[in-house]
């Protein structure tokens, strides 16, 4: 019987994070250069620069504050400090980090300019790093890790070993009260209807119909030029042998197991209001924008299976990446933290590579650097429904 | 040596998993769902990962992998031929 004990920092919202960073979260484009100063400042903050903030409204605006105040919120962040243009805004990303409990403050550089913000965050970002570098780790159970999953650059070897391996992991941890969240609406389209029959209840899988029948006509249809052949499958995927978006959603969906069905749809970035359990979160399959708005949604560890090596990672939510492509785990060793091409060889079985994710994963949350994280991958990007303003 | 897998025992395609396959070779390949075992011949040099036929499946066949509809032929394939863009196409975009 593998461990189901991990050790973790338990948050003041008794959330509990596998990471300790102290972030510093610029609330816009033009407060990158400070929050990326203060970084250099104060040796371990993390700076997550991004490209917007500015002249948003509506639903794009409401989603921008979501994943800002998630990515905050995240029980991996242990303290924020936030600097944007002007207060309003800034101190808006502030008080949503704030309910969580952890330690946050705002600085706005309008009327006191960069230097003199960036040494005030900076002597604050380094009483928020020495006083994080004091928490402790506890031991956990099952029932405080949530794990989210998406696939990147997937072949057909994805829905023969990675894929499926990530789905017998999500069937054992489920009954032992994990959350978990898979998405990448676009990218079910083909098995939209078995995706639908894996819902808990009738209510649910209509839920999910309607979400995904509304990417369609809202997204897709109006913009679309021909046919979506060139994008979905992408080259890569048509590189690695996959030909159709059918053949690619059947092997996406091998990633939550055979029996686990999903108790509720989420809106990008939003956390899980129903207890423990299988969510589905309406996202791009863009692998950045869905891991992003994955963490932000709450979940602290993520599970990446690729086919012909996607090298995505992420500033606050470790990646661990998977492939069964022998060749892709040959040509870029370095990317890949769990080998299961012994399952294309008959050389191990599903269950085997279940419990050999497991056992990364859980060895993650201990502590140890993926793959991403030694690299220094950081990809952090929003998702953004339309023009700004 | 196993170098293709076939997901399903309804499927028309099965994907290679060897890298190196060339035109006339005999493969082996095992059927998961069922776990049985065929042998088929396999008509051009196809890469890892990429599908070959296991039977004849005529223009305009819907080809089936995971036990589900993947797509239609756009040409005629032989068995042990390779199936991929150039003669298969989704039917939704």
């Amino acid at each position: 019987m593998l461990t189901d004990r991990f050790w973790g920092y338990r948050r003041e919202n008794s959330r509990v994070g596998v990471r300790n960073h102290v972030v510093i979260l610029p609330l816009d484009d033009l407060s990158n250069a400070a929050a990326e100063a203060v970084a250099n400042n104060i040796k371990g903050a993390l700076a997550i620069p991004h490209a917007y903030g500015r002249l948003q409204f509506g639903a794009d605006l409401e989603l921008f504050f979501r994943t800002l105040i998630g990515t905050g919120s995240n029980p991996n962040v242990a303290a924020v400090v936030v600097i944007g243009i002007e207060p309003g805004w800034t101190n808006r990303v502030v008080e949503g980090i704030a309910d969580t409990g952890k330690p946050v403050e705002g600085f706005a550089i309008e009327q006191i300019g960069d230097i003199d913000t960036i040494a005030a965050a900076s002597r604050k970002a380094k009483d928020y790093l020495q006083w994080a570098s004091e928490l402790q780790r506890e031991e956990c159970g099952l029932s405080d890790l949530w794990v989210s999953v998406k696939c990147g650059e997937s072949d057909t070897t994805s829905g023969l070993s990675a894929n499926p391996t990530v789905g017998n992991l999500i069937d054992k941890l489920n009954p032992l009260g994990a959350t978990t969240c898979f998405g990448e609406t676009s990218e079910i389209t083909g098995a939209e209807r078995v995706c639908a029959s894996r819902a808990k209840t009738p209510e649910v899988a209509q839920k999910f119909m309607d979400t995904w029948q509304a990417y369609m006509d809202e997204v897709i249809e109006p913009y679309k030029t021909n046919d979506l052949s060139e994008s979905q499958p992408t080259k890569g995927n048509i590189e690695g042998g996959l030909t159709t978006i059918e053949e690619k959603a059947f092997g996406n969906l091998e990633k939550i197991g055979k029996k686990t069905q999903f108790i509720d749809v989420l809106a990008p970035a939003e956390t899980p209001g129903r207890g423990a359990g299988l969510y589905f979160m309406d996202t791009s399959s863009a692998a950045a924008e869905c891991v992003t708005l994955q963490a932000a949604a709450g979940f602290v560890v993520h599970l990446f299976p690729t086919g012909q090596g996607n090298i995505i990672g992420n500033p606050i939510e470790p990646v661990i990446k998977l492939s069964g492509n022998p060749r892709t785990v040959r040509t870029m060793k370095e990317h890949i933290d769990v080998d299961v091409s012994g399952l294309l060889r008959r050389e191990m079985t599903l269950d085997e590579a279940g419990d050999r994710l497991i056992d990364m994963t859980l060895r993650t949350c201990n502590g140890r650097l993926t793959a991403a994280e030694a690299l220094g991958h950081r990809e952090f990007v929003l998702t953004k429904l339309y023009r700004s303003a | 040596m196993i170098h293709f897998l076939v997901h399903d025992s309804e499927d028309s395609v099965g994907v290679i998993v060897t890298e190196d396959v060339k035109a006339n070779q005999t493969l082996t390949g095992w059927v998961m769902n069922g776990d049985a075992s065929l042998d088929i011949q396999v008509l051009d040099d196809v890469p890892i990962g990429h599908k070959l036929a296991l039977q004849d499946i005529a223009s305009g066949d819907t080809v089936l992998k995971y036990g589900h509809d993947i797509g239609r032929a756009i040409a005629d394939i032989p068995k042990g031929g390779h199936v991929h863009v150039h003669n298969l196409k989704t039917k939704r975009w």
